[in-house]
């Protein structure tokens, strides 16, 4: 048995076979669109796209778009995380509040952020503010109802040693009840942030003037597809990087007991 | 700790039923300081119910439970809070002491005391069960505790480290002597660390043998003290003639 080799192969085996599979997608693309099998009009080439990177990156207009975009995700977000991990840790610990609440901010988790667009216009006008609320409306319910499922799911018997050592009020919140429940409040808070970053792009189509997905309104009024696949590369691109940041919150080690049992 | 201090835990013609479920009828128990008191009885005959009226955690439908001195339990597992290392788990039960060099201090004794040197930034599911059971004990001994309230600590441990984990408790009660109720199904665990040995029928759970143990701990599971014992238990609960 040759060790060295499978430990060898273990370690650059994870990053070259995704770089194996972006190097395929990437050729399939230049030979579609080599071969004409779409007009240029439906299909831009890579060059088209590579250049127009180019342009809006010199005009700084896609920097800026990407900082605006940036803002309005991460201020939406915070301030549902800040509203809704608390409303989610009252609703875990109490049964009457639950069952009184629980269908109301099912009916809202489940009605498309996207319907609120009208209101959010209406309300809120054109700018960071319409963009926000609709990211805000997007992540609030999923993240309160993690929370609160994951409060009413902590085993009693943490309370009850809690108790023995004489955890009381706010200490027993933030000694007890918080840590047992933030490995579920990190895994939830990825997902709502999957889910603003979703948002994000539909909302600044409709009510904003800037950030990545005006960006692609812009280029789609303008029929300028290489512009509109050189943004949905940014936002992807973008995404997965944040994602891989809030990833690093599971690797905290007084939260490894909730991701390995 | 405990030293000049009484420790009384008494039960006083305790009922407790959960509904219309009797799980104890007219319970009387008086432990006496520094005793270890084993109680045995099948699953579900109510040793656990009797364990949360000691600690205070429910209270009894009729009856009395008077209990002075601190109060500790030891939980068969996942006692022990995942999120905090084994110091910081032992620092738990030192949290009434004030001074932060003698908790220091005191914090190194018992994980010495637990031969756990060199674990102490581990965190519970680094452990072995084994292992977290040690931390649990160390840290219910930490600090102001005068009574152990132990449910079932060693039954999710494999047969061989339940032995083990025997002698180290009657070691590590020895240097740090404290009233136990000790709450187990295993007959050869009553024998081998009982001062007194309770025998529960099933429920209603009610005392139908009480039997002293003096012979000086630590007692060899194969000598005539720990034998003698498991006969009496054995035939009690009609499962030896």
């Amino acid at each position: 048995m040759n060790s060295k080799n499978i430990t060898g192969s273990q370690k650059t085996l994870p990053i070259l076979l995704p770089v194996l599979v972006l190097v395929g997608v990437i050729l399939l693309w230049v030979i579609i669109t080599y071969t004409n099998l779409f007009p240029a009009y439906a299909l831009p080439t890579p060059g088209a796209v590579i250049k127009s990177f180019k342009e809006e990156f010199a005009a700084g207009r896609l920097m800026n778009d990407i900082i605006a975009s940036l803002w309005r995700v991460a201020v939406g977000f915070v301030l549902s995380a800040v509203l809704g991990i608390p409303a989610g840790l009252w609703l875990g610990q109490h049964l009457y509040a639950r069952q009184a609440c629980v269908p109301m901010l099912n009916f809202f988790r489940f009605l498309s952020p996207l319907a609120w667009i009208p209101f959010a216009i209406l309300w809120f006008h054109i700018g960071d503010k319409p963009a926000i609320f609709l990211i805000f409306m997007a992540t609030f319910f999923p993240l309160a109802l993690a929370t609160m499922s994951a409060v009413a799911t902590i085993p009693s018997i943490y309370f009850k040693v809690a108790k023995d050592y004489n955890y009381k009020g706010m200490e027993l919140l933030t000694k007890v009840t918080f840590p047992s429940i933030l490995p579920q409040i990190i895994t939830a808070l990825r997902v709502s942030y999957g889910i603003s970053w979703v948002v994000i792009v539909a909302a600044e189509m409709v009510g904003c003037q800037d950030g990545l997905g005006y960006g692609i309104w812009d280029a789609r009024n303008g029929l300028r597809l290489d512009s509109a696949v050189c943004y949905m590369i940014v936002i992807g691109v973008l995404g997965m990087g944040i994602d891989r940041v809030l990833a690093q919150l599971t690797k905290l080690p007084n939260v490894r007991w909730g991701y390995e049992r | 700790m405990n030293d000049n201090k009484t420790v009384s835990l008494v039960l006083d013609n305790v009922s407790h039923s959960y509904g219309t479920t009797s799980v104890l009828q007219t319970l009387n128990l008086q432990v006496k300081n520094g005793e270890v008191v084993v109680l045995v009885g099948p699953s579900g005959c109510g040793k656990t119910t009797i364990l949360n009226l000691l600690s205070g955690h429910i209270q009894p439908t009729t009856g009395v439970v008077k209990r002075t001195g601190n109060i500790r339990t030891v939980y068969q597992h996942d006692g022990l809070f995942p999120w905090l290392t084994v110091e910081e788990n032992i620092a738990m039960g030192l949290r009434s002491v004030s001074d932060a060099a003698q908790r220091e201090k005191e914090k190194q004794d018992l994980v010495e005391l637990i031969h756990l040197q060199g674990f102490e930034n581990h965190y519970p599911h680094q452990l072995s069960g084994g292992m977290r059971q040690r931390v649990e004990l160390a840290r219910a001994l930490a600090g102001q505790s005068d009574i152990l309230l132990m449910d079932e600590p060693f039954s999710a441990l494999d047969y061989q480290t339940r032995l083990r984990m025997r002698l180290e408790l009657v070691r590590i009660l020895e240097q740090r002597p404290r009233t136990v109720v000790f709450v187990t199904h295993d007959i050869e665990e009553a024998a081998q660390l009982a001062d007194r040995v309770l025998v529960l029928s099933g429920r209603p759970a009610t005392v139908c043998r009480e039997l002293e143990v003096n012979a000086p701990r630590p007692r060899d599971l194969t000598g005539s003290a720990v034998i003698e014992t498991m006969k009496t238990i054995l035939t009690e609960l009609g499962l030896q003639q």
